[in-house]
């Protein structure tokens, strides 16, 4: 099945440069409705009020953490539950990446990262586009 | 100067009085004497030591300039990459109209540019776990200098002369060395500019 590239994207991260440069490599692979957030809890209530394809998500943000945002979405019990996750991160120690596996991430992308690392990581969860 | 006093020094005049005064039969007063004056100097010197070593300024200056100075790289990266990226919009519209192979390649090298912006966030967060460690350095010397000024009399006297003293050590031509400035720490061209021309 196809990948519906229409699909809503949100990405997060507290760093302004970080959501304009994953918004602009996005923007590139064909992506252009993509919201964005600068910490866990903005984001969840972004995905309450809306249906995303994808979340794109940092680690290292206050007041909530990515794999706290990761871990509300996992155990809400709501529709938007199972929305394919992928934490891109600077941390890069291999409890991190079990931590967010065990919370159920789907892929994980280490900072810095370049255009064909996102988009392989995304077709990996997303399906090819 | 004052002399570097070994631990053992101090030990050894310790156990030197207290074997002394333990001992039977008649003490030398002069011996005794001696030697509490000479700990006395030990003291002396070490409160002294740590007043011209401007230990308060540590906590009062040091640190707390090395963190505004590292919070406003992030700031001037943050800046500059914020103008690196909206040129790259710029011309990632113009790659689109000119299209073609053309187009294509100025594309592929926009993207190179953003993949290198990311930087900006690496060190963003670097710089910040080195400005938390200094705080944490300037809360345990903070705490530090207090227990010390309790236990010390007279210390945050002397403290407070080796501030002084280490500040005119840097007055002259080298004390103007103290850029960059901080945002609103220094004045603009313009500024300088018209007080420029106010020597004419």
């Amino acid at each position: 099945m196809a990948v519906d590239k229409n699909m809503n994207v949100l990405i997060v991260d507290d760093y302004n440069t970080m959501l304009r440069i994953v918004k602009n490599l996005l923007k590139q692979l064909g992506f252009n409705n993509v919201d964005e957030a600068t910490d866990g809890s903005a984001a969840l209530e972004k995905v309450k009020a809306k249906h995303y394809g994808l979340v794109i998500s940092d680690w290292n943000m206050e007041p909530m953490t990515g794999l706290d945002l990761l871990k509300s979405i996992r155990t809400s019990g709501e529709s938007y539950e199972n929305v394919p996750f992928i934490m891109v991160t600077a941390e890069s120690k291999t409890e991190n990446v079990i931590a967010a596996k065990k919370a159920g991430v789907n892929n994980y992308i280490v900072k810095p990262f370049n255009a064909e690392t996102l988009r392989t990581k995304m077709m990996s969860v997303i399906g090819e586009f | 100067m004052s002399h570097a006093y070994e631990k053992d020094e101090v030990l050894q005049i310790i156990n030197s009085v207290i074997e002394k005064v333990g001992k039977e039969g008649d003490i030398s007063k002069d011996v005794i004497y001696h030697q509490l004056m000479e700990l006395q100097k030990i003291i002396e010197d070490t409160r002294s030591g740590i007043g011209l070593s401007g230990a308060a300024d540590i906590t009062g200056t040091h640190i707390p300039v090395a963190t505004d100075e590292l919070d406003a790289v992030i700031a001037a990266t943050a800046e500059a990459t914020g103008g690196i990226m909206d040129a790259c919009e710029v011309i990632e519209a113009r790659a689109a109209e000119i299209g073609g192979a053309a187009g294509a390649e100025i594309a592929a090298q926009v993207t190179r540019i953003y993949e290198a912006c990311s930087f900006q966030d690496i060190t963003g967060q670097r710089i910040s776990k080195v400005v938390n460690a200094l705080k944490n350095i300037e809360i345990k010397v903070g705490a530090l200098l207090d227990v010390m000024a309790r236990k010390i009399p007279g210390l945050a006297a002397a403290a407070a002369s080796g501030a002084a003293v280490s500040h005119s050590a840097v007055d002259g031509d080298v004390g103007l060395l103290n850029g960059p400035q901080l945002p609103g720490g220094g004045i603009s061209q313009e500024e300088i500019d018209k007080l420029l021309d106010s020597f004419d």
